[in-house]
């Protein structure tokens, strides 16, 4: 049954008092008004599409990293973290920081100094228009059919918490994402995003505090997790709690996966793909003022970014150690989604993984802070939104219609579409949410169908600025051979399950397993595709290579710069940090 | 970072963690005089009455800190 359907007869889990509403009606205001404030910078391409390019290194790292932190990523993690216990946490550490210090070190320059408007763009000065409309078109239709997932999940979540209407959130909140980037371009999402990215931490900060003071501690928190699961006769209960230590094999661990694919699968491909070629987060750090910032935006996103489990992998654990069922005082065991929103499910009362967070919010928060809790998921959803529509705009104006369409486009009439493409983009979102709602497994498709995307995409890029014998056929045939062998490995393993032996190298392996060794056999097949055609084919003379290739680009010393003003003092800093926290959660 | 006009994007944050603050910080007040007949898990903490002042001073710091009259003021100067 369709679970939206489902859902209106089901009680909520938090009720809004009306200083919570205040709250809530305030933050819409705000962001509204920044809107309207900035409506008056945006108009030029340069201020709608790249704010100008004068944001700041704090400015444009805590959009880069807000961009990513939407509502589902924040309870999808949380439940995650009750799920598969502190193993979550490797997608926030090994699986961003080292990719965002590669990011802010090695390819920045290059973004930066070809002032291109994106990814797809650089791939058209550095492989030509074959790659950039392979790349546009397909984030273009990826990115807006995510938005509108996004859009229903988020939904359906303030239906189950809040009790709201599905069609009052889902207008609501993209309407006002729509006006505030509509009127001040990809300057006002960022401002939305740094506030967006405060009032998360405001409403999301208090629960891992109080639940800590609870629970005893870290190390009680711990004994309490490995009680309750030896109660409830789960294997491997000690997994739970340790980051590395049992990633031997694929059985020792709740996630069965093994340290292979958390290291190259996650690590070296899928994330490095995600943080440095995904537009929708790099588009914040191109908006910077110049190589410097650009260069410190990623390394403050990774400070920060490596936080994040506190507020989202936290939750979950105390989920783990403290929930219990308000009735019978038993210990409270969430369960699959699919399961919690079935009538016996709902019969039983049962809640889902996802509602970790939204659980632990209600165990803490009274009115107030229940109001500021509730923003700051709202505010999570709209930032991952807004980041969503503006990235879609950018790339449809500059690589689809500014390349394919109307190549003599004037700037005003860029502008101009942009303006109207984040009208059009919203509204194709709300289409997806809609089409979702009728055709639930959409969902399950389209999330896995993102993934295709993004790991051949960087090595692609990677390759384009690191070897200047890449040409113009190898960029274009090897990001296509990874695309389809992604699409083909996957298709492989629904048509026969037993396939997954050969792609995950395991026939244990669960499904974040196979994730990440589709990802890490299509970045080979994408790189080795690349450079076979490339021995093959004529490369482009060093002159047209200048500014896009590792060798050929100058960049500029720091040596005049005073050693805490260079980025990669703050990258030993963030990296020794990074590495401090696996050796503390081995 | 400033918008290109006389209001930083700290200023509008420093107005959204006063103003929650305020209202939140309200609340924990009102909860003193009048407590609620539900109790959250660790009443007893005030979480409501901390938690709203740290909000609030913090964005009182960043509204004064980054205010317009400061920012026009500093504009002025790089002028």
């Amino acid at each position: 049954m369709n679970p939206a359907l489902l859902l209106l007869n089901t009680p909520t889990l938090v009720h809004l008092s009306p200083v919570d509403l205040v709250i809530i009606v305030f933050y819409f205001a705000l962001v509204l008004a920044i809107g309207l404030y900035l409506k008056e910078q945006a108009n030029t391409g340069e201020d709608f599409f790249m704010a100008g390019r004068e944001m700041t290194a704090w400015v444009a790292g805590l959009a880069f990293l807000s961009a990513n932190l939407g509502s589902l990523e924040l309870m999808g993690w949380a439940g995650n973290s009750y799920k598969y216990g502190i193993l979550a946490a490797h997608w926030y550490w090994i699986g961003a920081i080292p990719a965002m210090l590669f990011l802010a070190l090695v390819m920045m320059p290059f973004y930066h100094i070809c002032k291109t408007h994106s990814v797809p763009g650089y791939l058209k000065l550095r492989f030509g228009p074959g790659a950039q409309a392979l790349s546009s078109v397909s984030f273009a239709f990826m990115t807006v059919l995510m938005s509108g997932i996004n859009m229903y999940a988020m939904a359906v979540v303030m239906r189950v918490v809040l009790g709201w209407d599905i069609n009052v959130s889902i207008w609501i909140s993209s309407v006002t994402v729509m006006i505030y980037v509509a009127l001040g371009g990809l300057r006002s999402a960022i401002f939305n995003e740094v506030l967006q990215f405060f009032l998360i931490w405001a409403g999301a900060l208090l629960i891992p505090i109080l639940g800590l003071v609870e629970a005893g501690g870290w190390d009680g928190l711990k004994a309490k997790i490995l009680q309750n699961l030896t109660d409830q006769h789960v294997a491997n209960p000690g997994a739970y709690t340790h980051a590395w230590s049992t990633l031997g094999s694929f059985t020792d661990n709740p996630m069965g996966i093994n340290w292979v694919g958390i290291v190259f699968g996650l690590g070296a491909v899928i994330s490095m793909g995600y943080w440095t070629t995904d537009f929708l987060v790099v588009q914040r750090v191109l908006s910077a003022k110049d190589l410097r910032s650009a260069k410190l935006a990623p390394i403050i996103g990774a400070a920060f970014k490596m936080l994040v489990p506190f507020i989202v992998i936290l939750p979950g654990l105390l989920g783990l150690a403290l929930l219990r069922d308000p009735h019978t005082g038993n210990l409270l065991r969430l369960v699959p989604a699919d399961l919690a929103w079935s009538k016996a499910g709902q019969a039983q009362g049962l809640h889902g993984f996802d509602e970790v967070l939204p659980l632990m919010l209600a165990r803490y928060c009274g009115p107030g802070l229940l109001g500021l809790g509730i923003t700051a998921l709202i505010a999570g959803f709209m930032s991952g939104m807004a980041g969503n529509v503006s990235a879609f705009t950018t790339v449809w104006t500059y690589d689809i219609y500014g390349a394919l369409i109307n190549k003599n486009a004037s700037d005003d009439s860029k502008v101009r579409m942009g303006r109207w493409c984040t009208v059009v983009g919203v509204g194709i979102s709300i289409g997806t949410a809609y089409l979702v709602m009728n055709a639930h497994s959409i969902m399950d498709y389209v999330q896995e169908l993102f993934s295709f995307f993004i790991a051949p995409l960087f090595g692609t890029v990677i390759l384009g600025m690191l070897w200047k014998r890449a040409t113009k056929a190898g960029g274009f045939w090897g990001l296509l051979a990874g695309t389809l062998s992604s699409v083909g490995m996957w298709a492989w393993v629904k048509v026969n399950p037993e396939a997954v032996k050969y792609v995950a190298l395991s026939s244990q392996a669960q499904d974040q397993a196979q994730n990440m060794f589709r990802a890490l056999w299509c970045w080979l097949i994408c790189v080795i595709v690349t450079v076979v055609v490339s021995l093959m084919t004529k490369p482009k003379p060093d002159s047209e290579l200048a500014d896009l290739v590792y060798g050929l680009t100058p960049i500029p010393h720091e040596a005049k710069v005073s050693v805490f003003h260079r980025p990669v003092f703050w990258a030993i800093i963030v990296g020794a940090v990074f590495i401090i926290l696996q050796i503390i959660f081995w | 970072m400033k918008s290109g006009g006389s209001l930083s994007i700290w200023f509008f944050i420093g107005l959204s963690l006063a103003v929650n603050g305020a209202v939140i910080v309200g609340r924990g007040v009102y909860e003193l005089v009048s407590p609620p007949a539900q109790e959250v898990v660790l009443y007893n903490l005030h979480a409501n009455l901390w938690w709203g002042a740290v909000l609030l001073f913090l964005g009182l710091f960043f509204c004064l800190r980054f205010s317009p009259a400061r920012e026009r003021a500093r504009m002025g100067g790089n002028s």
